[in-house]
This record gives C-alpha cells, sequence and structure tokens, in this order.
C-alpha cells in the first residue's frame, strides 16, 4: 500500500538532508520545483516520503517557531531517549555543556540562557571542563549547527532543537516542562497567567492567534484578565492556523529505541 | 575529541557503547570470501524476514552517519560495527542496501577502491533547472576544492604541489598564513582533502628537500564530472571548452566510462 518514492520525493528528501530544516513556505517552493505530477499536497507528498524513511527511524515532522508563530518541516530522529543525532556531531562534554544549557533554559521562566550563566557551567563540568574561548566556540558550532538561537547573548532552543527533542525533553523533565494551553506543545518561550491558583502558558504566536480581534482578552482557563501585551499576529501565520499542532500527536508515538542519523 | 570516533560508535545502539578497537583488516575482511554457500543457505533460514530488514536498515544508517563526514566506508568495518553475526548473508544485505540508498534517497553506493572494499555514497540525482538556490547550503570548501581539482585536471591530472600554492596565493589564500574561512589551509588541502579521497598528496620520489605532488583523489573521479568542470572552466577564460582538445578528450572519455559503471 506505500507508494514507492519518484525522483521528486528524493530530490526533497536530499534538500531537507542537507539542511536538517525548512520553512513551511520554502517547503511549499521546493514541492511545486521538484514535482512531477500537479494537484498533489504537499502533506500527502511528505506522507510517502515518512513511509519510505520509517525503517531507518528518520521522519519528517512538521513544528511551530516559538518566535515568529511560522511553520516548519524539519527531519528528525525518532527515538525514545537522548540526544543521539547530535552525538555524531559533538564531544561528550559539548553534549554535557548542552545538557546543562537544555537545562537552564527549561528552568528559566524566559526560556533563556544567558552566555555568562553558561560559562558557569562549563567550569563546572563532570566529563572534560571547557574554558571560555573553547566554551564560545562549542556554543557557535551549536548556533550554527541550527540548535540554538542567540541574540544580545542570551541563547535559546531553536525550532528545530524543539520539533526534534520534544519526546525527549518531555520525558526527560516531565512536569518541570512548561506547556501551551493553546496548542499542547512544549512552550519555552511563553506568557503565563498571572493568577496563582492558575499559571497556564501560551505561546507568543498562540496568544496572538487566541486573543486576536479580542478587545477585552481574558485568560481562557480562570478568566480573570490576561495581564500581557498581546502581540500582533503575522500574516503567514494565519494562513496555516488549520494545520498547527501535528507534532503533539506524535509525541504519543514511541517507536523502538534505536538510534539514526543524519543531517 | 575524535569525531570520527563519534560517527561510528553513535550509529549503534544507545545502549551499547563501541569501543575503537584497532583491527587487523584483512583478517576481518578474509571471513567474507570464507563462506561456503552452504554456510549462506542456513543462516538465510535462520534469520527473519523482519530481521533481515532491520539489518539493512542499521547499515543504511551507519552509512548516512559515516558520510556525513566524508568518510569513505570500509567493508570491515561494516561487517564489524553493523552486521556482525550475519555475515553469511551480507552479500543479500548489501544488495538490498544499494537498493534502499536508490529507491529511497536517490543515492549510489559505489567502491572506489576494489580492493580493500571501500565505498562512498554519490548523489544519482541530476540537479534540475531553475533549483531555489538557498535551498543547497554552500559550502567555501567546496569552491576551494574546485579551484584545485580544476588546476590539475588542466594541467594533465598531477601537479608538483608548489602549482596549486601558488595558484591559492594569486586568489589570496595564502597556506602559510591563517585564512579568515578556511583556518589552517595547508592543513585543509593535505589533510582534510585528502582523508575525504578528493585529492591525493604524494611524495615525489628522490627529491631532497621532499617535494609532493597532487591528483585527483579517488571520490572526485566518481563525484566530479570532468566536463562539467571544463565548462566552468571554459566559462572563466570566456573560452570554447572544446579549445583544450587533450583536456577535452580526457574529459569526454571519463563520461563515457563513469556511464558505462
Amino acid at each position: 500500500m506505500s507508494r514507492t518514492m519518484g525522483d521528486s520525493h528524493k530530490r526533497f528528501l536530499q534538500t531537507i538532508m542537507s539542511n536538517g530544516i525548512i520553512g513551511a513556505s520554502q517547503a511549499v517552493a521546493l514541492h511545486k520545483h521538484c514535482c512531477e505530477t500537479h494537484g498533489e499536497r504537499l502533506d500527502d507528498f511528505i506522507n510517502v516520503i515518512n513511509t519510505q524513511l520509517q525503517p531507518f527511524f528518520m521522519h519528517i515532522r512538521k513544528g511551530m517557531s516559538e518566535e515568529d508563530g511560522l511553520e516548519y518541516y524539519a527531519l528528525v530522529n525518532v527515538t525514545e531517549t537522548d540526544i543521539t543525532r547530535m552525538a555524531s556531531d559533538y564531544a561528550d562534554n559539548e553534549l554535557e555543556l548542552f545538557r546543562k544549557t537544555m537545562d537552564l533554559i527549561v528552568d528559566s521562566e524566559s526560556g533563556t540562557a544567558s552566555s555568562t550563566d553558561i560559562l558557569n557551567c562549563a567550569d563546572s563540568l563532570r566529563t572534560k571542563k571547557l574554558k571560555k574561548k573553547e566554551t564560545e566556540l562549542v556554543l557557535n558550532k551549536f548556533v550554527q549547527d541550527k540548535w540554538l538561537k542567540e541574540k544580545d547573548g542570551e541563547y535559546t532552543l531553536s525550532v528545530r532543537c524543539i520539533v526534534e527533542m520534544e519526546p525527549y525533553m518531555r520525558t526527560i523533565y516531565q512536569d518541570l516542562i512548561k506547556v501551551c494551553h493553546v496548542c499542547h506543545n512544549i512552550a519555552l518561550q511563553c506568557q503565563m497567567c498571572e493568577t496563582p491558583a492558575c499559571g497556564i502558558k501560551m505561546h507568543l504566536p498562540c496568544v496572538a492567534r487566541y486573543f486576536r480581534a479580542r478587545s477585552d482578552p481574558r485568560c481562557p482557563a480562570c478568566n480573570d484578565f490576561w495581564p500581557h501585551e498581546i502581540p500582533e499576529m503575522r500574516h503567514s501565520q494565519s494562513q496555516s492556523s488549520q494545520n498547527l499542532p501535528s507534532s503533539s500527536k506524535e509525541n504519543t508515538a514511541p517507536t523502538p529505541s534505536r538510534r539514526s542519523r543524519r543531517t | 575529541m575524535s569525531q570520527r570516533k563519534k560517527a561510528v560508535s553513535a550509529s549503534q545502539n544507545k545502549t551499547q557503547r563501541r569501543s575503537q578497537v584497532s583491527l587487523d583488516e584483512d583478517d576481518e575482511d578474509a571471513h567474507f570470501s570464507q563462506i561456503t554457500s552452504s554456510q549462506v543457505q542456513r543462516a538465510r533460514e535462520n534469520y527473519t524476514s523482519d530481521q533481515i530488514d532491520r539489518k539493512v536498515a542499521e547499515v543504511v544508517q551507519f552509512i548516512l552517519i559515516k558520510d556525513q563526514k566524508k568518510i569513505p566506508i570500509r567493508r570491515a568495518d561494516i561487517g564489524k560495527h553493523v552486521i556482525k553475526e550475519y555475515k553469511a548473508i551480507y552479500t543479500e544485505i548489501m544488495n538490498r542496501v544499494f537498493r534502499k540508498f536508490d529507491q529511497v534517497f536517490g543515492l549510489k553506493l559505489v567502491e572506489i577502491d576494489s580492493k580493500n572494499h571501500i565505498y562512498i555514497l554519490i548523489n544519482k540525482l541530476e540537479p534540475i533547472h531553475g533549483e531555489p538556490v538557498n535551498m543547497r547550503p554552500g559550502n567555501p570548501k567546496t569552491g576551494l576544492l574546485f579551484v584545485i581539482l580544476s588546476v590539475i585536471f588542466m594541467k594533465g591530472g598531477v601537479v608538483k604541489e608548489n602549482t596549486v600554492w601558488n595558484t591559492l596565493k594569486k586568489l589570496r589564500v595564502d597556506p602559510g598564513e591563517k585564512h579568515d574561512e578556511f583556518g589552517d589551509v595547508k592543513k585543509v588541502v593535505t589533510d582534510e582533502f585528502v582523508r575525504q579521497k578528493y585529492l591525493e598528496y604524494v611524495k615525489i620520489p628522490h627529491t631532497d628537500p621532499v617535494e609532493c605532488e597532487f591528483r585527483w583523489g579517488l571520490r572526485a573521479e566518481k563525484e566530479v564530472s570532468k566536463l562539467k568542470l571544463l565548462d566552468f572552466v571554459g566559462e572563466l577564460f570566456d573560452q570554447d571548452p572544446q579549445s583544450w582538445t587533450q583536456q577535452f578528450r580526457d574529459a569526454s572519455a571519463a563520461e563515457t566510462s563513469s556511464q558505462r559503471s
């Protein structure tokens, strides 16, 4: 029942393999460019590829960026635990630093970690300490490889990181990790209801969408006034509102705990 | 920190950490030729189709990871780290691996060294026109490599190392200095490109002080189309590629023989 892949599927796969992650609009353009047959929906096209990728524990997964609310397609490892995919590119102590950075980010209210705090971690690594200059180089590598984003000395997890590692993070952090009330995905950079008994979280793009055109924004859970600034919704964000949280379904689909690969 | 070590071990099941034991390759590889057909038959009966499929998938993953670093894959390593007890049906597994690379990824697993059984992955799909340019992450080192390959090819296939260094210096890439983009240029050219089998860098015998020469490596021979390279040089000098008759002949010959393989 699984359709075989044509050259267009293979081209699409090769491109996403070399990029790691592509934006939804890029995916649409690439699909048009690669496609021999017309009228095939992008998601069906990707499903054909995903069926063939299953034995290799790879998957093209859709996710939303916490920052711009846009959708992305990432090629991910499908495995239950661990940062296996990164394991082939980084040394043990670099991986440990990444885990610690992730800890800082998840713990924080803002979903960020300052370079100062990360440098302090580098000094107390169990595997092998990293000096300041080495740490900066490693952090640059993480940013270049699209696992972290950096702005003004503050680091956040990239959309690629979250899309790939969400199952892992949910397992590791359990209840300690914030979840968005609207889309049910992990929420690191988010707004929070200030009512003590409530405290629900929402991604900024999710806030923008939820409170769109409402003059009196109220918390969906406790109905108290929502005290934060409501961000503007981006134009392209509204167009993809039907396709939203596909990644949340995949969180519950554990596949055999095997490693996989690639960029 | 050895990234190569990481690449190998990362392909395995997360619960098993493999140590990079240095192995006598000939020993490991010799097993393959000593397998009898009755052993193969018995082995095929012993393993379920699912188990074999899983082994095929593991080999594919292993090769993809190794190829990420552009390190050629040795058959001995595939046997030792992945196939292991399934060695008797090695051929059947590898046949399926070749097919999988073609059917799913559009890649070709090519043997560049039939004596030592070394493989690389190359792209089977021809690039189509109008491809959104920003989709292919460019690597400046590719440009550097291409210049060197062009020089070697245009000069008949082998050049003294000084020719390469002088050409690069004209492009403001000095092997003696640290380069903004490439860092230690000499290391990239004589170590990284050689390890990746793009170049060969060998000592010229009886030279004192020791001089080395550059040739195309086995990977370049398989991956790079000489005709396309000649086209590129033609554009660079605004000349018809056929005006270099000898090189054009070499390039055409290389093209036909690669189409046959």
